[in-house]
C-alpha cells in the first residue's frame, strides 16, 4: 500500500510567443528539425538569385530591349504593351467599343441580381440570346459603327474572356440536353448522348480545336466560310458542353428518386417536371462544379493560340516576337501567368466559399 | 361480366398518347435528324474535297513522308512512310505520358502529405506550390519552363561537359549511348531475375513469420541479390560498350540526346498534374477518420508508419478514382507538346495534315488513337481500383 502520494507532474511546458511557436511548428521532432533546415537551405539557394533577377537587377522602365539590363528582368515590357495584353491588336482609338460592350454586359446583368425582378429566368435567357449579337456588332463594327475591326485583331484578356464566357454560356444548354439524354429511357437517344460525351471527353481539347479548324470549313457548303474565332467558339462550346453534361448528371443523380416520382404523381409532363422540379434543384446542387468547370475552361481557352488566335497567352507570345522585345519571353509569360492566376485563384476561392455555404461537398 | 367492366371503364387511349409509341416516334425523329445532318455534312465535305483535289482514303499512309523527326526511338528517316511517322509520334507520346504519370504521382503524394504536415514551413511551401501551379494554364507553364531551360543552357560552343562523357547545351543533354555486345541479353536476364526474386523473398519471409514467428534474414539476401547485378556484368564479359557524344563544329554528334523540349514537357506535365494529385491525396487522407489515427498512435506506431500502414491504404480507395481522371488528363495534355515543338503524336499528325491535306483521315486517326489511349488507361485503373477496393468480409 502506498503511503505517500505521488507529486503531480508539472504541466507540459508550452511556451507562448514566437519561441514557443517556432518550437511547435518548426522543430517539434528531430525529423522536423532536419526538414526545416533542408528547406531553409533550399530557399536560401533559390530565392536570392530570383529576387536579384526579378527586382534588384531588374529594370521597370526600359522602353525597349536595347535599354534592358544584361542580367536582370526587364519589366518595361509590361508597361510598354499593357494595352495589348488587355485588348490585343484592337485599334487603340476604338477601345471605347470594348468598354461599351463591357458596360452593357454589367448593366444587363443587374436585373439578375435584383431579388424580386419578375420573370428572371425568361429575362436571363433572352439577354443571353440578344447580347452576343449586340456585342459582336459593337466589337466588329458595321453600319453606323466604323471602321470594321476583323476578329483576327481581337486579342488579349478581352479575347480570353469572350471565348470563356461564350463557352460556358453555350455549354449550359448543350450540357443540360446531353445530361437529360444520357438519363433518358429511350435507348437510341441515350446511346447517342453517351457516344458524344465519351468521344469528346476521351480526346484532348487541341484535337477538338484541330478538328474545328480543319473540318468545319469542309462541312460547310462550298463558297461559305467561317472565321477562326467562330471555329474556336464552336470547338470550345462542344468540348465544354460534354464536360458540363457530366457535372449536371451528377446533380440529377444526387436528387432523391422521390422528387421524380412526386413530380409525375402531380401529373406534370416530362418537360414540366424537369423545368419546374428537377432542374432547379439539380443545378443548384452543382453550382460549385459549374464554377470549377468554368475555371478549367478559362485556363483551356489558352489553347486557341495553337489555332493562331491571340488570346492573353497568344499575345504574350506575339509581343516577344516584335523587334522591340525579342528574347524577353520569360518576363512576358510571367506577366500573362499572373493575369490568369488572379482570375483563376479568385474564382476557386469563390467556389470554395460556395461549397461551404451550400454544403454540397459533404452532403452524403 | 368482369372483363366487360374492365374494357368499358378503361378509356381508350389514342395511339399518339401511348408512351411507348411516343418514345419510338421521338427516337425515329432523332435518328432521322442525325442521319440527315450527317449526310448533308458528308455531301458538303465530299464536294469541298473534290474542289480542293484531295483524294480520300488511307493510301497516303504508305507514301514516304519527306520530313524528319527530332526524336525517334525506332528507325525513322525522311524516306520512311507517313504510317511510320504516326508510329514514331505515338511512341513519343507514350514515353512522355508514362514518365509524366510516374513523376506527377511522386510529386503529388509528397506535396499532398506535406500540405498536412505539422511543420509550418513544409505545409506552407506545399500550399504555395499547389495554389500557384493549379491556377495557371498548363500551356503557359510549358512555354515558360521551355523558355527558362533554353535561356539557362549554354550555347553549343560553350557546352558544359562532365568527364567528357556528358555534354549539355541548347541542343539538349547528350549522354553516352549504350551499345549491347554479345552476352548482353544474358546479363539482362540475370538482372530481371534478381529483381523479381526480391518481392518473392519478401513474401516468403512474411509467410514464414506468420507460420513460425521468425522471419527470414531478408536484408543479407536482398543485398546478395543486388550484388548479383554487377557480378553478372563481369561474369558475362562486360557486355556493354558506349558511344560517347563528340563535340562537332556546330553540334555534338553521336550519343543519346535528351531534348530540352522533352524535359520541359515532362517536367511541366508532372508539376501541373502533381498539384491536382496533391489535392486529391490530401482530401483522401482527410477522409480517413480521426479514430484510425488515434488507434494507430495508441498502438505505438510512429507517425510515418501510421501513414504508411493504416492511413494511406484506406485513403487509396478515395484517391484512386479521381487519380484515374488525372492520369487521363495528363495523357491528353501531352498533346500540348505541339506548342514547344516536341514531336508527339498530335504534333506529327498536324505536320502530316499540312503535307498531305488529308484532314478527315488525319483527324479520324488522331481522335481514334487518343480515345484508345484513354480507354486503356481507364481499363487499367479500374482493374487497380477493383484490387484496392474494400473487401467486405
Amino acid at each position: 500500500m502506498a503511503t505517500e502520494s505521488l507529486s503531480l507532474a508539472p504541466p507540459v511546458a508550452e511556451r507562448p510567443g514566437p519561441i514557443g511557436w517556432t518550437r511547435r511548428n518548426l522543430f517539434a521532432t528531430p525529423f522536423d528539425v532536419a526538414l526545416t533546415i533542408l528547406i531553409a537551405l533550399f530557399l536560401l539557394w533559390i530565392v536570392p538569385p530570383l529576387v536579384r533577377w526579378g527586382v534588384v537587377d531588374a529594370s521597370f522602365t526600359a522602353p525597349n530591349r536595347d535599354l534592358c539590363p544584361a542580367d536582370g528582368a526587364c519589366w518595361g515590357i509590361v508597361r510598354d504593351r499593357f494595352h495589348q495584353y488587355l485588348f490585343g491588336l484592337y485599334p487603340v482609338d476604338q477601345y471605347w467599343r470594348i468598354f461599351a460592350g463591357g458596360l452593357l454586359l454589367i448593366l444587363g446583368c443587374v436585373p439578375l441580381a435584383v431579388r424580386r425582378f419578375p420573370h428572371k429566368v425568361l429575362y436571363g435567357v433572352a439577354f443571353m440570346v440578344i447580347y452576343p449579337y449586340v456585342a459582336s456588332w459593337l466589337f466588329e463594327g458595321g453600319g453606323p459603327i466604323q471602321p470594321v475591326i476583323d476578329t483576327p485583331l481581337w486579342g488579349g484578356l478581352f479575347l480570353t474572356l469572350i471565348i470563356s464566357i461564350v463557352g460556358i454560356v453555350a455549354s449550359f444548354p448543350i450540357g443540360i440536353a446531353l445530361a437529360l439524354g444520357r438519363r433518358s429511357t429511350m435507348p437510341v437517344i441515350r446511346a447517342l448522348c453517351v457516344a458524344f460525351i465519351e468521344l469528346v471527353r476521351g480526346v484532348p481539347l487541341v484535337t477538338v480545336l484541330f478538328m474545328a479548324s480543319v473540318m468545319l470549313p469542309l462541312f460547310l457548303p462550298p463558297g461559305w466560310s467561317i472565321d477562326k474565332l467562330m471555329r474556336a467558339l464552336v470547338g470550345v462550346s462542344l468540348f465544354s458542353g460534354a464536360y458540363m453534361a457530366e457535372v449536371i448528371r451528377g446533380g440529377l443523380q444526387a436528387l432523391p428518386k422521390g422528387q421524380y416520382e412526386a413530380a409525375s404523381a402531380l401529373g406534370l409532363t416530362y418537360w414540366q417536371s424537369m423545368r419546374l422540379v428537377i432542374l432547379p434543384q439539380a443545378l443548384r446542387l452543382v453550382i460549385p462544379g459549374i464554377v470549377n468547370s468554368f475555371i478549367s475552361l478559362f485556363k483551356d481557352t489558352s489553347l486557341v493560340f495553337i489555332m493562331g488566335l491571340y488570346d492573353l497567352l497568344g499575345i504574350s507570345r506575339l509581343i516577344v516576337t516584335s523587334k522591340e522585345w525579342l528574347g524577353h519571353d520569360i518576363e512576358s509569360y510571367i506577366f500573362a501567368a499572373f493575369g490568369f492566376w488572379i482570375f483563376c485563384f479568385a474564382m476557386s476561392r469563390y467556389s470554395q466559399r460556395l461549397e461551404r455555404r451550400l454544403h454540397t461537398g459533404h452532403r452524403h | 361480366m368482369r372483363s366487360e367492366l374492365a374494357t368499358s371503364e378503361v378509356p381508350r387511349v389514342p395511339f399518339y398518347r401511348d408512351p411507348r409509341i411516343r418514345a419510338l416516334f421521338y427516337q425515329l425523329l432523332v435518328v432521322l435528324f442525325v442521319v440527315g445532318g450527317t449526310a448533308i455534312l458528308i455531301h458538303n465535305t465530299l464536294l469541298n474535297l473534290a474542289r480542293l483535289g484531295v483524294a480520300s482514303g488511307f493510301g497516303f499512309l504508305a507514301r514516304p513522308s519527306g520530313f524528319d523527326i527530332g526524336q525517334h526511338l525506332i528507325d525513322y528517316s525522311a524516306q520512311s512512310t507517313f504510317g511510320r511517322a504516326f508510329l514514331v509520334g505515338f511512341i513519343n507520346t507514350i514515353i512522355v505520358a508514362i514518365l509524366g504519370i510516374v513523376l506527377a504521382t511522386i510529386i503529388g503524394f509528397l506535396m499532398g502529405i506535406a500540405r498536412l504536415s505539422h511543420n509550418w514551413l513544409v505545409s506552407s511551401l506545399a500550399t504555395v506550390y499547389i495554389e500557384v501551379v493549379r491556377n495557371i494554364p498548363l500551356l503557359l507553364q510549358l512555354l515558360l519552363y521551355y523558355a527558362i531551360i533554353v535561356h539557362a543552357l549554354p550555347q553549343p560552343r560553350e557546352s558544359a561537359t562532365l568527364f567528357d562523357a556528358i555534354l549539355l547545351n541548347t541542343g539538349g543533354l547528350f549522354l553516352p549511348r549504350p551499345l549491347p555486345q554479345p552476352g548482353f541479353w544474358l546479363w539482362v536476364a540475370i538482372v530481371v531475375l534478381a529483381l523479381l526474386a526480391i518481392p518473392v523473398v519478401m513474401k516468403l519471409s512474411t509467410r514464414r513469420r506468420e507460420l513460425t514467428g521468425h522471419a527470414l534474414p531478408t536484408t543479407p539476401i536482398v543485398i546478395g541479390l543486388l550484388l548479383l547485378i554487377p557480378a553478372g556484368y563481369f561474369l558475362t564479359g562486360r557486355p556493354l560498350a558506349f558511344d560517347y557524344p563528340q563535340m562537332g563544329r556546330f553540334r555534338p554528334s553521336g550519343g543519346l540526346v535528351v531534348q530540352p523540349e522533352f524535359v520541359a514537357l515532362v517536367v511541366g506535365l508532372a508539376i501541373y498534374t502533381g498539384s491536382f494529385i496533391a489535392e486529391i491525396v490530401r482530401s483522401g487522407i482527410l477522409s480517413v477518420s480521426k479514430g484510425q489515427w488515434e488507434a494507430a498512435l495508441s498502438l505505438g506506431l510512429s507517425r510515418g508508419r501510421t501513414l504508411r500502414l493504416i492511413v494511406v491504404p484506406q485513403a487509396l480507395r478515395v484517391i484512386i478514382p479521381p487519380q484515374t481522371n488525372q492520369y487521363l488528363n495528363l495523357t491528353k495534355n501531352s498533346s500540348l507538346a505541339v506548342a514547344i515543338g516536341y514531336p508527339d503524336f498530335f504534333n506529327i499528325a498536324g505536320t502530316i495534315n499540312n503535307q498531305t491535306g488529308q484532314a478527315v483521315e488525319v483527324v479520324a486517326i488522331t481522335m481514334g488513337v487518343y480515345l484508345v489511349l484513354s480507354l486503356l488507361t481507364s481499363v487499367f485503373m479500374n482493374w487497380y481500383n477493383a484490387r484496392m477496393a474494400l473487401v467486405e468480409r
